[in-house]
This record gives structure tokens, C-alpha cells and sequence, in this order.
């Protein structure tokens, strides 16, 4: 395969230079390996630990108050889980937040994206403007949706005919939390996109250009494909954040009147219902979702998934 | 800076995070309580300090405002067996579980005596766990109900009368919603109880080991029900909580009002023209020969079984709920007093016009199901009967009935 030969070019090495070469080859090994152990370690420390603790704990039935009644049950939390309608009804509220977020994130955040992109005026105004909600913390966020959609209290509710409270109604309390989520983190998709337009190099739509490629012609085949990775990592950490949402919910609505996610649900077997084994099966449940996910994601952009073009060299 | 003394901390009004006492200083107790913001826990606080002539000093760490989370932070800090919790100030349904968990110390001896004379005996109920006294009543609080006298000449004395009211003013086009706790949390659990209760039932049977439920919740349901579904029902019953009710009623809306006594001194400075004709009754009956028995709230106090000035703390705690700190709670703070001969004490009274009928409803109030499970039996119950226009009492009992049954086992998932 190469052509390039060694200078003495001997035909065979001989033995003890062949373990030489090995050793050498162990201990930039073991050297690379004590490099890498501190980080290893705080690895293990805090993931790999508490993963490992939530698993064990999701095979018992362990009640807070009365651990020394704690004894291994196998994998029926899990089946107590599965079978429940409560989980699927909170998976379901998580999956229609999940998708209906980040798609109209994604909309969103590439038509900013392409706005700051190209904005001759002002950039850095438009720029510091749009990514305002970002910078504000989450839960003082929620409170305000709250106060603003809550009668009497609120603007928003204000603007509704006389009686209507619409945190409390499923679906208009759903469409609520899904508005609150688009708010605060399209921004973060527009700054991930706007990444990946930089990527995109001005001579190739140039060239598109002269060619007579319309602007839509070359916004899909030019942009597009060669934004595929940014695309993937904003749309890989939005749909993840987005299956995980916490917050934005517990200061909404807390969950009711059927509004939690996975992980209210998982929050409040382990924090109000005390029940370990139960929530930690949840949480472990929820990792599992989320691992498919990225699997998901990363089959589904084949090559253009970070990191495969390094393994191809 | 560095050899201040305990009292002078206090002085400084430094109340924080001091863990044990330096030296021979006082003990110190830390106390962890609802957020008062009357100032009437502090003041208490202070002068139990001050009279105990040198032998503890009790901090005032404040809980967070909900109940929930009350309980959460009291019940992580437990399990861990933290010892910087010497007296704690339990809502009336946490009393089971953490007494069953081995996490509050009984009360025996001299102290129990103490803590049970005068003290109101449906209190000391939800203080007592398999028959022992494991806390101490501070305060208590229960609903009446309250009407406006322009419209409603006479109080009704049931619920189906009550509604019929409310339906006649509503032919009239007068004010006329019926203003209740319909949210999806603990207060939809009150309501039902305290229904459950006045129709002769209970939501558990006597050993707290299964539901008893059966007719007088059916008759609960149904009542709901027909309330949910009347045009006397306020078109946001299920998202209201006792603050919204208040509002309503002082916004003039409303006819009637189930509600805790705060709402007395509110309408008082929110709307002295609607105020004239504010008055109150006892809580509607169910059946018109069986008298209501309304749902119990309040605060017990208790010692934690990891803190390491047990006795200290017990008598902390009996000078902290002592007569005099009991007027303060209830005057500066609002709160029904536990005390019953406080109820006859004018000084209260001038405070509490309706303490007389207080008392009535007290002596007679139920008490919410007894378990470590209370948790779970309430979300089951609270989201079964919330929103109440989808109650459909016989479908509704079933859901409630397997619920507590899947809760008392532990098992399932609570939503």
C-alpha cells in the first residue's frame, strides 16, 4: 500500500526490535490512558455513578420513608411503568411538545439565521435583540408567561374573552408551554445556524449565481447541504433538550390537567411520591428515549453527522 | 469579630445558618416553619428565646411559600438525618408519614400532658399516629361559608339549597356564582373530604388500610357534579384556588364563598361597600338533619428524631404555641388559634367576630384520611375530581377507589 519505504528497507525486523517497537507502542498507550484518567475519573464521578445508582435503584422497591423495607423486585418497575397509561399520556404530551417545538424552531431560527446573515444595518443590534430571551433565565421567564396568561393577573389573559383561563385547559395549556419553549430557545437554533451559514463559502453561491441559480436554488441546494452538520447539532441538542423539558412546565402549569412531560412525571414519583424505584425507572426510561434519539439522528445524516469524516481518513 | 456570642448574633438579628452552639452558650434549636410575613413566629421566637433564661436560642429558618415544597425540602433533609432540624412545623397530613418513618419523637410524660391540655381534640387527631402523640397543634384553620346578606336573607343550610339559590339568582340576573376550590391540587382533596365527612362517610376505613368511600362519596360526586354543571358554578371553577375565590367575591360577582376566615379582614380594607353585607355561616350540610363536618387544616409542631436537643426542643415548642404566642399568631397572623378556651377570650374575639361559629366547626371538623400514603391518596383524589364539570360520580368513585388502593400498596405511578 505505501510507497514509501523505510530507508535501510530490511526485509523482517528482527524480534527484539519488533518488541521494541511494541513497547514503545504500550506505554504511549499507558501514557495516553494516565492522561486521559482524570477526566475519566470525574467522568465516572458524576455520570457514570449516578447512571449506574439509578439503574440499581429502578430494580427495587424503595420508598424513601421506609428504606428498611427496600428489596430487589427485578425489572416490575419497569413493567409498572410500561403498562401504566400515565407514562404514555406523558410521553405523548413530551413527543407533541418535543416536535411541534423545534420543527417551528427550526423554521424560525434558519429565517433569523439568514436575516443576521445578511443584515446590513445594525448587526450587532439585531443580533444582541434576538438573542435577548435566550439570556433570561428560564424559570423567571415561565413566571411571566404565567402572570401574563393567568385571568386577572395577566395581559395576555386579558385579551381572551371574560372567563377563559387557558392554563388550565390541556391543549390550549400545551400550545402555551410549546409558545414559551420557542420563545426562549429559537435563538440558540439561529445562533447555531447562523454557525453553519459562515460555513457556506461565498464563491460557491457566486458562481450558483452567475450560473442563474435562483435564490431558492441555491438557499436548497447549496446552503442546505452544506449546513448539514450545523443542522444536525441544533436539531440533535434542541429535540433532546426538548424531550427532557422541565422547567418551562413546572412553572406553567406544575403538570396539571394533563400537561407533564416524562420528566414532571419522573419528578413527581421521586420528590412527592417519595418512590425511588419507580422514579429513578423513569428517569432511566428516559434515557433510553433519549439515546434512540440521537441514534436516530445520527443514522439519519449518514455521513454528514460530525465526527464520521475523521474516521473516514 | 470572631468571639461574638450567641446572643449578640441574635441581637444582630443574624439569624441564619448557626449549627450548634460554641462553648457552654445556649443550644441553639433551629426552627423550620412556613414563611410567616406578620413577623408573629419571630416575635415568638425572640421572647421563647429570651424566657428561657439562657438555656437555647431557637432560630427561625423560613420553608418555602407552598406546601409542596415544604414537605419536599422537610422530607429530603430527613431522610438524609440531618441534624440542623430540631423543631419542625408539619402541615396536618404529613404527620403519618414522618412519624412511620421513624422521623419525629413521640411525646410521653409530663410534656404530653401539656401539650394536650385545652388543646383542641381534632387537632391532637391529626397529631396522633397508631396512638401516640407525635406533634403538637399550633394553629388551625377551617372554612365557613360566606354569603352577602343583600342577596341571600338568609344563609342556605345545604348544598342543594345553596345551588338552588344561586340558580334563582342567576334567573334574576343578580350576582350569584358559588366560589369554591376547584383547581387540580390539595384544595379539590379538602373539598371532597369535607363532603365525604358530612354525609357520614370517610374517605379511608378506621385502620387507614383501605377506602371506605361508598355511598356518602357518591353523594359527594354527585353534588360536585351538579355544582360544576349549575350556571351558579364560576366559569373558572377549575382553575380556582381560595385567592381566587377571594377575589371573586370581593370583585362582586359572586353570592357565596367556601372559604378559610382571611377573607374577613380582606374585604374589609378591599371593599368596605360590599363588606356591610358580608356575613357568614356555618359550612352547608349535605343532609339537612346531619350537621357538615368540614376538613381541618393547621400546624402541628414536632421534634426531629435526628436532633440533638430533643428535650430542649419540646419545651421550645411548648412556649412557642403557649397562650400568649397564640394571640399574636391569631391576631397579627391571622391564624385560628388551638387553644380552646382562647375562643371565648374576648381580646380574640374583637379580633374574630366569627370565632363562635370557628369553634362550632372545629369541634365537629373532619380530619383528612390518616396515612404515610396521604400524599398519593390526595393527587389521586385531587385529579379525579378536578375539573369538576368532569365528574361522573359513578365512574369518578370507581377511579377514586382503585386509586387509593393502588396508592395504600405503593403501588403504580402517581400522575
Amino acid at each position: 500500500m505505501t510507497t514509501v519505504a523505510p530507508p535501510q528497507a530490511p526485509a523482517e525486523l528482527s524480534k527484539a526490535e519488533r518488541r521494541r517497537l511494541s513497547e514503545a507502542t504500550r506505554a504511549e498507550r499507558r501514557f495516553g490512558w494516565l492522561l486521559c484518567a482524570p477526566a475519566v475519573i470525574v467522568m465516572a464521578a458524576v455520570a457514570f455513578y449516578p447512571i449506574g445508582y439509578a439503574i440499581y435503584l429502578s430494580l427495587q422497591r424503595y420508598d424513601l420513608r421506609f428504606p428498611q423495607q427496600t428489596h430487589f423486585v427485578g425489572l416490575s418497575n419497569y413493567g409498572a411503568v410500561l403498562s401504566s397509561g400515565i407514562w404514555w399520556h406523558a410521553f405523548a404530551v413530551t413527543v407533541v411538545i418535543m416536535v411541534v417545538s423545534v420543527a417551528i424552531e427550526l423554521v424560525l431560527g434558519m429565517a433569523l439565521a439568514l436575516l443576521l446573515y445578511y443584515t446590513p444595518l445594525w448587526r450587532g443590534l439585531v443580533r444582541t435583540s434576538i438573542l435577548l430571551p435566550y439570556g433570561i433565565v428560564t424559570v423567571a421567564a415561565a413566571y411571566s408567561w404565567q402572570f401574563a396568561w393567568t385571568p386577572g393577573t395577566g395581559y395576555l389573559a386579558n385579551l381572551l374573552p371574560a372567563g377563559s383561563a387557558p392554563l388550565t385547559n390541556q391543549w390550549q395549556a400545551i400550545g402555551i408551554i410549546i409558545l414559551a419553549e420557542i420563545w426562549k430557545t429559537t435563538p440558540f437554533m439561529t445562533l447555531l445556524l447562523l454557525a453553519g451559514l459562515t460555513l457556506v463559502p461565498d464563491d460557491l453561491l457566486k458562481a450558483a449565481k452567475v450560473d442563474g441559480a435562483t435564490g431558492w436554488q441555491r438557499f436548497i441546494q447549496i446552503m442546505l447541504p452544506l449546513m448539514k452538520p450545523a443542522i444536525l447539532v441544533a436539531l440533535l441538542f434542541r429535540t433532546l433538550d426538548a424531550f427532557r423539558i422541565f422547567d418551562n412546565i413546572f412553572i406553567l402549569t406544575k403538570g396539571n390537567n394533563g400537561t407533564g412531560s416524562v420528566s414532571i412525571l419522573g419528578y413527581d414519583n421521586l420528590f412527592t411520591a417519595l418512590n425511588l424505584g419507580i422514579g429513578s425507572a423513569i428517569s432511566v426510561l428516559i434515557l433510553i428515549a433519549v439515546a434512540i434519539i440521537s441514534t436516530i439522528f445520527i443514522m439519519g445524516f449518514g455521513t454528514a453527522a460530525p465526527g464520521t469524516a475523521l474516521e473516514r481518513r | 469579630m470572631a468571639v461574638v456570642s450567641a446572643p449578640v448574633l441574635l441581637a444582630a438579628g443574624l439569624a441564619a445558618c448557626s449549627s450548634a452552639a460554641a462553648g457552654n452558650g445556649p443550644a441553639v434549636l433551629n426552627y423550620w416553619s412556613f414563611p410567616d410575613n406578620s413577623g408573629a413566629i419571630q416575635q415568638a421566637v425572640d421572647t421563647c428565646s429570651a424566657a428561657s433564661g439562657g438555656k437555647y436560642t431557637i432560630v427561625y429558618n423560613k420553608l418555602p411559600t407552598d406546601a409542596d415544597g415544604q414537605r419536599q425540602q422537610l422530607v429530603r433533609r430527613l431522610a438524609a438525618h440531618d441534624s440542623s432540624m430540631d423543631i419542625l412545623a408539619l402541615d396536618v397530613t404529613w404527620e403519618a408519614e414522618t412519624a412511620q418513618a421513624g422521623w419525629i419523637l413521640p411525646w410521653t410524660g409530663a410534656a404530653k400532658a401539656a401539650a394536650q391540655r385545652d388543646t383542641l381534640p381534632t387537632m391532637l387527631q391529626t397529631a396522633t399516629w397508631s396512638g401516640r402523640l407525635y406533634a403538637v397543634p399550633y394553629n388551625t384553620n377551617t372554612q365557613l361559608l360566606w354569603y352577602r346578606s343583600d342577596l341571600v336573607p338568609r344563609p342556605p343550610a345545604t348544598w342543594d339549597q345553596m345551588i338552588s339559590d344561586a340558580e334563582q339568582l342567576a334567573r334574576e340576573g343578580k350576582p350569584h356564582l358559588i366560589e369554591i376550590q376547584g383547581a387540580q391540587y390539595e384544595g379539590a382533596t379538602v373539598w371532597f373530604n369535607s363532603l365525604v365527612a358530612s354525609a357520614g362517610g370517610s374517605i379511608l376505613n378506621a385502620s387507614s388500610t383501605a377506602p371506605s368511600l361508598g355511598a356518602p362519596a357518591l353523594k359527594a360526586l354527585q353534588i360536585m357534579s351538579r355544582l360544576a354543571k349549575s350556571p351558579a358554578a364560576d366559569p373558572s371553577l377549575s382553575v380556582q384556588q381560595e385567592d381566587q375565590n377571594r377575589l371573586a367575591m370581593e370583585g362582586g360577582t359572586a353570592a357565596f364563598e367556601l372559604n378559610y376566615p382571611f377573607v374577613y379582614p380582606s374585604m374589609q380594607t378591599d371593599n368596605p361597600q360590599l363588606f356591610k353585607h358580608f356575613k357568614w355561616a356555618l359550612y352547608p350540610r349535605v343532609y339537612p338533619n346531619v350537621p357538615s363536618r368540614v376538613t381541618i387544616g393547621g400546624i402541628d409542631l414536632a421534634v426531629s428524631a435526628y436532633s440533638a436537643h430533643p428535650d430542649l426542643a419540646r419545651q421550645a415548642i411548648l412556649c412557642l404555641r403557649d397562650r400568649p404566642n397564640q394571640i399574636l399568631a391569631a391576631v397579627k397572623g391571622g391564624l385560628p388559634p388551638t387553644l380552646m378556651s382562647l375562643y371565648s377570650d374576648p381580646a380574640f374575639i374583637k379580633a374574630y367576630p366569627f370565632a363562635a361559629d370557628i369553634k362550632t366547626a372545629l369541634l365537629s371538623a373532619s380530619v383528612r384520611p390518616k396515612t404515610p400514603f396521604y400524599q398519593n391518596v390526595s393527587i389521586v383524589i385531587s385529579h379525579a375530581v378536578s375539573p369538576p364539570a368532569s365528574i361522573n360520580p359513578s365512574a369518578t368513585l370507581g377511579q377514586i377507589t382503585g386509586g387509593i388502593n393502588d396508592a395504600l400498596a405503593g403501588r403504580g405511578l402517581v400522575p
